[in-house]
């Protein structure tokens, strides 16, 4: 697609909007249907000296911060790579680093078109049942062509961060205690190997400096599997190392603190042609998380973060009150399938629930359980769109 | 610097426009599609271009548009079209429609605004490697490009006394609209990719023929070696 004004369907079915394919699941492919390609929708609208930005549903997020940080603006909400549409962030609705203070993308979205497959367009803005049912849709309602975003104001591209080692889930509350009140952005690498769980927590602010960015980038040419026991072991330990030594405050440039993986391009290939599967959930209590971090396996990124009040305003929306545990891990087939379901029964357990957007493995039973509200999103499907997620768990 | 493109909607060319407008540019966008130019116009302005928009069919009448052009920095030829494979090869109006948006326009044009542009101005025309050799796929397409080469190739010869830059771009396999319906091989270049290199083309201060990526000089300098009696054997 390449003009937001004259879309055709294509008559095969089902239909799937595709941004950047960025999703660790499947949720953002179509087996045997067609996919949309919104690559070519990523044209800017307006900016007003609000920071009202519209734009396209294909812009990636990357895109807009080039355009908007020299202007004084930010993006409300950034996931772990920039590389990701516009479109994509409200349809998985994701949330950053900063949830405790601003909740998830969608809330930040004051206006979107929704092309339907009977042609129709609509307008639509928080308020709407069609516009919960889009935000963190999975794409299932239609076709996003354009957003309205309230961006924020910054001083420029700084961001004061802090490092701060700490050992065990104790340690890790109460630094989520202390400083999600004091900053603004608050994330946790935890390396669960070692016994008393060992991790790094970082927080940061937008700050006033202009440190440069880092131009060193590289990438992985070709697949290879590198991504083992040992190497994890090997790579956590001097992460930590690294941290620890560095820890304390320094003045950085937000692409390395938001991005850090971005800096390695096609990073996915150190996990070999079987790829990873990455397991996110969500958990109200320390309690489950504690047994989550028990049963984890081997990870390069393990990834804490304590999930704020702020509502998410999707009917499915992913976060919730409570702690989301993140972890990468290399597929080995049925092992990896056995400690991923282990990992499910934990997080249902505890009432908690999975996120979509990264899952490829999770039962039926448990995306019932991870999206309350999902008798009242069924009535707003578009009937042409559907996904390969949503016929693995909902169909 | 005021920059006039013409052709604006093609996915090249706004890649380029798009470079020029976060410089503060002045630019005029000409098509005929207004839907699609204010599409790109509110893009470019965005960036933080100046934009001005003129609708007109570029196989139209061309003395009105030639007299809109009061001495531009840089006009950007970038309308054309590839035409449905079956149709242009077999079909007489389809190949016709073909020729005349991509060199027969061009022709008419560079005949009423050659002479009125500036010294120290670049004429910048999208062209491709498809006109270097005519191969089985692209008939009236390469021999649209491969005239409008030898359009601009006497125009520089006629331009050095006037200081006149003219500058042939020769684009690769781009990943745009146009190329939609071909299978992406590593050899697909990003629409942006390209528009970059225009801009540096045009930003370097010389003329003469440009390859976008550099490296199809290469591919295409083996190509045009080969000798007709294996040339004609080849299907690619």
């Amino acid at each position: 697609m390449a003009w937001r004004t004259e879309v055709e369907f294509p008559a095969a079915r089902p239909l799937l909007a595709h941004g950047q394919g960025r999703s660790y699941g499947d949720c953002c492919l179509n087996d045997g249907g067609t996919l949309l390609r919104t690559s070519g929708l990523d044209r800017f609208i307006s900016l007003d000296a609000d920071g009202t930005l519209r734009c396209e549903a294909g812009v990636t997020l990357g895109e807009i911060l080039r355009l908007v940080v020299p202007r004084g603006f930010f993006l409300p909400v950034l996931p772990g790579t920039k590389h990701v549409s516009v479109g994509g962030a409200i349809a998985n609705d994701i949330h950053g680093k900063n949830h405790h203070r601003a909740g998830t993308f969608g809330a930040h979205v004051r206006r979107l078109e929704l092309l339907r497959s009977d042609g129709s367009r609509r307008e639509l803005a928080p308020g709407d049942e069609l516009f919960a049912a889009t935000v963190g849709g999975l794409g299932l309602t239609g076709l996003i062509t354009w957003a309205e975003i309230a961006l924020r104001r910054v001083p420029g591209p700084a961001i004061r961060s802090e490092s701060i080692p700490f050992r065990g889930v104790d340690e890790f509350l109460a630094l989520c205690e202390e400083s999600d009140q004091r900053c603004e952005y608050t994330v946790a690498w935890v390396d669960v190997l070692s016994g008393a769980q060992r991790g790094v927590f970082f927080c940061g602010d937008h700050a006033d400096g202009a440190p440069r960015r880092p131009h060193a980038r590289a990438a992985v040419p070709v697949d290879v599997p590198a991504v083992n026991g040992l190497t994890v072991r090997a790579f956590n330990a001097l992460f930590y190392a690294a941290e620890k030594i560095s820890a304390g405050t320094r003045l950085r440039h937000y692409d390395p603190f938001f991005f850090p993986l971005d800096s390695v391009a096609r990073w996915n290939r150190l996990y070999g042609r079987r790829g990873l599967l990455q397991f996110q959930c969500v958990v109200p209590t320390a309690d489950a998380l504690r047994a989550l971090l028990r049963d984890a396996p081997a990870s390069p990124l393990t990834v804490l973060k304590r999930f704020g009040a702020p509502g998410s305003p999707g009917l499915l929306s992913f976060p919730r009150p409570g702690f989301t545990l993140a972890l990468d891990l290399p597929n080995r087939g049925e092992e990896t399938f056995a400690h991923y379901a282990r990992l499910e029964a934990i997080a249902m357990e505890a009432g908690g629930a999975l996120y979509a957007a990264k899952d490829a493995r999770m039962s039926r039973d448990t995306f019932e359980r991870s999206h309350p509200r999902l008798a009242e999103f069924r009535r707003h499907l578009d009937p042409a769109f559907s996904s390969s997620l949503w016929r693995r768990v909902a169909q | 610097m005021k920059v006039v493109v013409l052709g604006a909607t093609s996915a090249i060319a706004q890649a380029a426009a798009r470079v020029w407008a976060e410089r503060g540019s002045d630019l005029l966008l000409v098509g005929r599609d207004a839907a699609k130019l204010d599409a790109v116009a509110a893009d470019l302005r965005t960036r933080g271009g100046n934009v001005e928009v003129l609708v007109q069919d570029l196989n139209g009448d061309h003395g009105p548009l030639v007299s809109r052009l009061d001495s531009p920095a840089v006009v950007l030829f970038a309308q054309g079209i590839l035409g449905s494979a079956e149709q242009r090869e077999t079909d007489p109006e389809a190949a016709e429609l073909v020729l005349r948006t991509n060199l027969v326009a061009p022709a008419r044009i560079l005949a009423l605004l050659a002479p009125k542009m500036p010294a120290g101005s670049c004429i910048a025309a999208l062209s491709s490697v498809a006109g270097d050799r005519g191969r089985a796929r692209v008939g009236v397409y390469g021999a649209s490009k491969a005239g409008l080469d030898s359009l601009l190739s006497a125009l520089r010869q006629r331009s050095q006394a006037t200081g006149v830059r003219v500058l042939t771009l020769k684009p690769g396999f781009v990943d745009t609209p146009m190329t939609a319906s071909l299978p992406k091989t590593p050899l697909f270049a990003s629409a942006s990719e390209v528009g970059r290199g225009i801009v540096r083309a045009v930003d370097s201060g010389r003329d003469g023929v440009i390859y976008l990526p550099w490296w199809w000089r290469v591919i295409m300098l083996l190509i045009k070696a080969l000798p007709e009696r294996v040339f004609k054997r080849l299907s690619f």
